[in-house]
């Protein structure tokens, strides 16, 4: 057993590729959270889905109301945070797959986390200031 | 291992579990395939509809801050959503968003090892369109149900 590796030459150590961490020093941690954020999403969806077609034509007053239930809110506040954050990575695997220059690559990535930050900052007040 | 054809290339060689050295494959540029084919067709789709939901979430900021700033804000945002450009894009959007969930389900499935022979990746890519439409005209009939 401990001479498995010596057969081929690599500098990485064992415990390196057991840890999985890569060059980047994250390894899987971006791919899991978009499973874990899609899986949360998943009931949250639903929720919001029919709850919206329920609100189809409701006055501004019955809107307000709704968002104010301290249920409402709360699950509105994490669908906002989990979606923007489901999107904005799946947005960088798709600029990472397709933008083939670096500095477009980069400054794309940036530029749609910083938008996505701000709308998700933007609905959250808006929700905090009708329900609390 | 060739020659490098991409920048990206440089990061993109590791090794296998034994310790053998591979050279990972870059993502798969769109015109290699063929998009009758159902598989890679549902494959960019979920892509696509992602996007279409991201834009999509400009719309929930919208209505939400809308709603905080008062009744007239409000109304641009009904007068909007009733219009028949409004309701376009809410249709296309629950398809997109049904069919970005349905599949998203189809992949948390493959994450978890199930369903990746060829003929249960073509049967779940069929059931995932299935269940977009119905699910898709549901949720418009409810909808409709409750505005009338």
């Amino acid at each position: 057993m401990a001479n498995e590796y010596a057969d081929h030459t690599t500098l990485r150590s064992p415990l390196g590729r057991v840890r999985g961490l890569g060059s980047a020093r994250s390894g899987t941690h971006h791919w899991w959270l978009q499973r874990v954020t899609s899986a949360l999403l998943l009931p949250l969806t639903i929720w919001f889905a029919l709850s919206a077609a329920l609100l189809a034509g409701a006055s501004h007053a019955e809107t307000v109301a709704w968002i104010a239930r301290p249920h409402n809110a709360v699950l509105l506040l994490a669908t906002i945070g989990l979606s923007f954050h489901h999107t904005a990575a799946g947005m960088q695997v798709i600029l990472e797959d397709y933008v083939n220059q670096e500095w477009l690559r980069m400054g794309a990535i940036l530029a749609v986390k910083t938008i996505f930050a701000l709308l998700a900052l933007a609905s959250a007040l808006a929700v905090l200031r009708i329900a609390v | 291992m060739s020659i490098m054809q991409d920048g990206r290339e440089a990061t993109m060689v590791g090794r296998r579990t034994d310790g053998t050295p591979i050279k990972r494959p870059l993502s798969p540029h769109l015109q290699v395939y063929d998009m009758l084919q159902l598989t890679s067709a549902l494959s960019i789709s979920s892509r696509i509809t992602g996007t279409a939901w991201g834009v999509g979430l400009g719309l929930l900021v919208w209505w939400l801050v809308a709603a905080a700033s008062g009744p007239a804000a409000f109304a641009n945002v009904q007068w909007f959503m009733s219009s028949w450009l409004g309701l376009l894009g809410l249709f296309g959007m629950t398809g997109a968003a049904w069919y970005h969930t349905l599949n998203g389900v189809r992949h948390l499935a493959w994450d978890a090892g199930y369903g990746y022979d060829i003929p249960s990746t073509y049967r779940s890519g069929r059931i995932v369109l299935v269940g977009t439409a119905v699910m898709t005209v549901l949720t418009w009939v409810v909808a409709i149900a409750v505005w009338a």
